[in-house]
């Protein structure tokens, strides 16, 4: 279902070129850095799949991000688990359930209810941790170990290695676009596109729309839970803040920065707003002040964000190609 | 639990859901009549705050701070309406959420700008200040049972305002049927401009009367956005009567997850909306959604 | 890619400053390393809630610096200034950005105690020293303590342990604790428990609202049913200003003594007026120290800042000592690991708040300070406890 358009897939593979070879030559902290933006690519990608494609605007998506992140944090901390192949399974089985819970309440409503039912509900996940004594409270802990992933006696991939880590979270990214690319090109895209646009009328046609939000709303999630436990791997840090309702506002702003609807938009949208935020913050002690304006400027003025400047750059592009 | 005991803190509760009320009649207000959703109504509320404290330091009276903070607040929801919101309201409610969000940042950090870091304390006005004993241990300050009042008399008006007054009949009509009022002649443009002004100056000036019994600081309007939200959901957005009872609830509920709850206290307002959530999705007192 | 390019604030203190000394003291030992600047990467919050804590602290320790002769064992200093924003999910980033990416010799940070937390980990993993001028969670000197790891201002355990002694001195035998259910709420209430149970004292209740909750009126309702002798509290900021008029206005005040860390009266007692009245606090610092070197600073800070001194000046002051002494120690070789943890452990520092030294743990051994406000003002009474150690229970180094 969705449209690529082909300067942004030109964009978007030379992109993939330039990350693929960062590591060659690129400083390690960037090795990081760029790590933490893929990653935040792919939380962002997940939450287009529900505000773009299924019209369900969520501002509680942090909610399973920063649920993955505790997941392995406790299971780390205070079971002494390391394996990845257990930490994994459990981080996106805990962002599954939860989205299942959450999006069951939720999905009931619409609109302006979902937006504020999201938000509440993933509010009461973030106080649980807030409130949990051994858990660090605000303060949050440290993460003891990176995930290790042995066959046997056999290190298969290497966790604390920045450069392995790197390609690890472009290769989530990669296979992210292409399972949510292909999900949305079946049926069931399909149809939760036509939902988005006339529910009423899919339901007439005997569609079981509350299940189709319910499924989004948990593939959504349980993507958030994996960017989650990428990030708990990168970042070995468990905190309340990373399922804050700030946490959720931004990464919204991520999408439509870059272009709701289009999951390459999202990356973009990742890559811009972090490294904005990266230099203002160096820049001034009042960038919150700068990035406000600047969110408001996008809002008033590029709805369609970044990928709607590429779309009608290309469609001039081609018009140009036409005539000539 | 003795009487005298549970009788205390179910006031302490109804006090609490009274201001819980004040700030998100506001919230529901501009929800139920124009669609629009304010994330920023919990910095409306700071910077209320922040100018009666201001304007308290500079005249020396908290009245005539109230009545100078007030029309400024009024100018900065118009102004905020008419710039702004007016070119959001076809879009989808994410741009609103959005530009509300990049308010948020703006307004706290200009409020840190303006009036710096530090935490401010305004005096209870002096012929409000003092306490009347309820048990032999404690006493319960007139200023809270003050604001009690206030809050009903503010409920009341809006009560009035909407349900009898004939700019309410216009503001009931404009939220139901957009264009035939403004097909028999009523500026919709300028009554919605009204109401989101209106649903400012009351989150405003919840912070302006709390501010004597709650101090004043940065970043204090993130709290009580997300609790007012609670409020707002558990009542039925759009509903002021769903207001009341979701803020009385809550109120009531956050007081006693604190006695009989501690370690859970914090979730308790949350499970119980979830709770009423299951039941009615639409809220206590919405329409079906 | 943009951010190669990025601006970044560097400023050079004593740039011109104490050329005679230098000049009077080559070191043979590493003459090449001489030349070269000492990075020093300061990682504090200058946005948001904690801001004026991170400008003071930085303020007073360049300050210190620069009456040193603005140079770290005879090297210049080049400062990395990154604001933490006290935003924990960032905080291993931004530590490494200081240690990996701008090679920072030393890391001094940070206010806010999860990005200290954060900081440490980074430091251990890149084996770079880390000072800490202010975040007192006592994790940091206990289970996570470590050779490159100081603390120059408090553990949240330290002022609080007196005050029970301070409360049993003043007669009382049943208590009511309140605090945030945080951390620092946590470690601080642990702090008063353990001096007052252990001299006879009662704890009849714990009562925890959620952080950073103001809405006290419940608590204050159990705490008039129960009418234990006394209160310990631990808030801060504007939950401190809030809780003391809410007391008040309850009228428990007048009834219950309310005792608690400084950082309950501290930079708000005077907002508080007549509600602050009596209040009897603990802390490794008060204004009114009657001592020279008080004094001095005291009109220092506020000569170049402006601005009042407070206890995180003085703690930033003391890290600028801390620095200068001990990279004297070794003529400015911060590469000298072991030779540079030997003059920490046994250094010893004239400070605002009195003469400190540091336990095993690496965590000031100081005297506690009893004081109380009356008639508007915050007076010093005494010291509380004298050369009070943090147990520093779980580190392996004590």
């Amino acid at each position: 279902m969705p449209h690529h358009p082909r300067i942004a897939l030109a964009l978007l593979a030379l992109g993939a070129v330039f990350l693929a070879v960062f590591p060659l030559w690129g400083d390690t902290f960037y090795i990081r850095f760029i790590a933490r933006i893929m990653i935040f690519a792919l939380f962002a990608m997940s939450l287009d799949l529900l505000v773009g494609y299924a019209g369900l605007v969520s501002l509680g998506h942090a909610a399973f991000f920063g649920l993955a992140v505790y997941v392995v944090a406790g299971l780390v901390n205070k079971a002494g688990v390391t394996s990845a192949f257990v930490l994994l399974p459990a981080a996106l089985g805990a962002a599954a359930i939860a989205a299942a819970a959450i999006g069951w309440i939720s999905i009931r409503t619409t609109g302006v209810y979902f937006i504020m039912i999201t938000l509440a509900l993933a509010q009461m996940v973030y106080y649980f941790f807030h409130d949990q004594k051994e858990w660090g409270g605000t303060d949050g802990m440290n993460i003891d170990s990176k995930p290790t992933v042995m066959l046997g006696d056999l290190k298969l991939f290497d966790f604390y290695d920045r450069v392995q880590f790197y390609y690890l979270a472009l290769g989530c990214l990669v296979a992210a676009f292409v399972l949510l690319t292909v999900i949305l090109r079946s049926p069931f895209g399909h149809t939760l596109v036509g939902i988005r646009a006339n529910e009423g009328r899919m339901r007439a046609l005997g569609y079981d729309v509350q299940r189709y939000k319910l499924i989004a709303f948990v593939i959504a999630g349980t993507l958030a839970g994996l960017a989650g436990f990428l990030e708990a791997a990168r970042a070995t840090f468990a905190t309340p803040a990373h399922l804050g309702w700030h946490e959720s506002g931004h990464v919204l702003m991520i999408v439509i920065l870059g272009g709701m609807g289009t999951l390459f938009g999202p990356i973009l949208g990742a890559f811009v707003m972090l490294l904005m935020e990266d230099y203002f913050a160096t820049l001034t002690e009042r960038w919150l002040l700068i990035m406000g304006v600047f969110v408001i400027l996008v809002v008033m003025l590029l709805p369609d964000g970044i990928a709607g400047v590429l779309r009608r750059v290309g469609r001039l592009g081609r018009r140009g190609a036409g005539d000539g | 639990m003795s009487l005298s005991y549970f009788l205390i803190q179910t006031l302490n509760g109804v006090q609490y859901g009274f201001l819980l009320f004040l700030v998100a009649s506001g919230l529901t207000l501009v929800f139920g009549i124009m669609g629009v959703i304010n994330l920023a109504h919990g910095a409306f509320y700071m910077v209320g705050a922040y100018l009666a404290w201001w304007f308290a330091e500079q005249t020396g009276s908290f009245v005539l701070a109230l009545l100078l903070s007030l029309p400024v607040t009024v100018l900065l929801g118009l102004a905020t309406e008419r710039f702004a919101i007016r070119y959001l309201y076809a879009r989808d409610h994410l741009y609103q959420v959005l530009f509300t969000y990049g308010l948020i940042l703006i307004l706290n950090e200009l409020q840190r700008l303006l009036f710096g870091n530090d935490v401010h304390g305004l005096p209870i006005p002096a012929p409000l200040a003092g306490s009347i004993p309820l048990t032999e241990a404690q006493s319960y300050p007139i200023y809270r049972i003050f604001l009690s009042f206030t809050c009903i008399a503010v409920a009341a008006a809006l009560y009035l305002l909407i349900q009898r007054t004939r700019l309410g009949m216009v503001i009931r009509a404009g939220s139901t049927h957009r264009e035939m009022v403004s097909a028999l002649g009523f500026d919709i443009a300028r009554l919605f401009m009204v109401v989101f002004g209106l649903g400012v100056a009351l989150a405003a000036f919840a912070g302006m009367i709390a501010a004597p019994v709650n101090t004043v600081y940065p970043g204090m309007g993130d709290h009580i956005l997300i609790i007012s939200f609670v409020v707002v959901v558990i009542g039925g957005i759009g509903s002021i009567k769903g207001a009341f009872v979701g803020a009385m609830v809550v109120g009531i509920a956050d007081t006693f997850g604190r006695v009989l709850l501690p370690t859970g206290a914090g979730v308790v307002v949350y499970a119980v909306m979830a709770l009423v959530l299951l039941w009615r999705p639409q809220g206590l007192f919405g329409r079906t959604v | 890619m943009t951010a190669h390019n990025r601006r970044r604030f560097i400023k050079q203190a004593g740039a011109g400053m104490g050329l005679a000394a230098a000049a009077s003291f080559v070191p043979t030992r590493f003459a090449i390393g001489q030349k070269a600047k000492i990075k020093l990467g300061l990682m504090l919050p200058y946005s948001g809630t904690y801001a004026a804590l991170g400008h003071n602290i930085t303020d007073a320790m360049k300050m210190r610096i620069n009456e040193g002769g603005g140079k770290l064992g005879g090297r210049e200093i080049e400062y990395v200034q990154l604001d933490d924003e006290s935003a924990p999910p960032k905080g291993k980033d931004n530590a490494s950005r200081l240690l990996v990416r701008d090679k920072c010799d030393i890391l001094v940070g940070t206010v806010h105690s999860g990005v200290a937390l954060a900081m440490a980990q980074v430091a251990k993993e890149e084996n770079k020293f880390l000072v800490i001028p202010n975040a007192g969670a006592v994790d940091l000197t206990r289970k996570n303590c470590s050779a490159k790891l100081f603390r120059t201002s408090f553990s949240n355990w330290q002022p609080a342990f007196p005050c029970g002694d301070v409360a049993l001195k003043d007669g009382h035998k049943t208590a009511v604790i309140m605090t945030w259910k945080y951390p620092a709420g946590f470690e601080s209430a642990q702090g008063f428990k353990d001096s007052f149970t252990k001299g006879g004292g009662k704890i009849i209740k714990e009562i925890l609202p959620d952080f950073p909750s103001v809405e006290f009126q419940a608590g204050l309702t159990e705490i008039a049913a129960l009418k234990p002798d006394c209160v310990y509290v631990f808030f801060a900021g504007a939950g401190a200003l809030k809780f003391m008029k809410d007391y008040d206005a309850a009228g428990l005040k007048a009834r219950i003594q309310l005792y608690g860390p400084g950082f309950l009266t501290d930079g708000v007692y005077k907002q508080a007026g007549s509600a602050a009245e009596g209040i009897k606090t603990t802390l490794h610092y008060a204004d009114d120290i009657d001592t020279p070197i008080n004094k001095k600073f005291r009109a220092a800070f506020k000569d170049q800042t402006k601005r009042d001194a407070d206890v995180y000046a003085v703690q930033g002051y003391d890290t600028g000592t801390f620095l200068l002494q001990g990279l004297a120690a070794v003529q400015g070789d911060v590469g000298a690991d072991k030779a540079l943890i030997k003059a920490w452990e046994g250094i010893k520092i004239d400070s605002p708040r009195g003469t400190f030294t540091l336990s095993k743990s690496h965590e000031p051994i100081q005297d506690i300070y009893l004081r109380q406000v009356y008639s508007g003002d915050e007076k010093l009474l005494g010291i509380a406890h004298k050369a009070l150690a943090d147990p520093g229970t779980g580190c392996t180094m004590a």
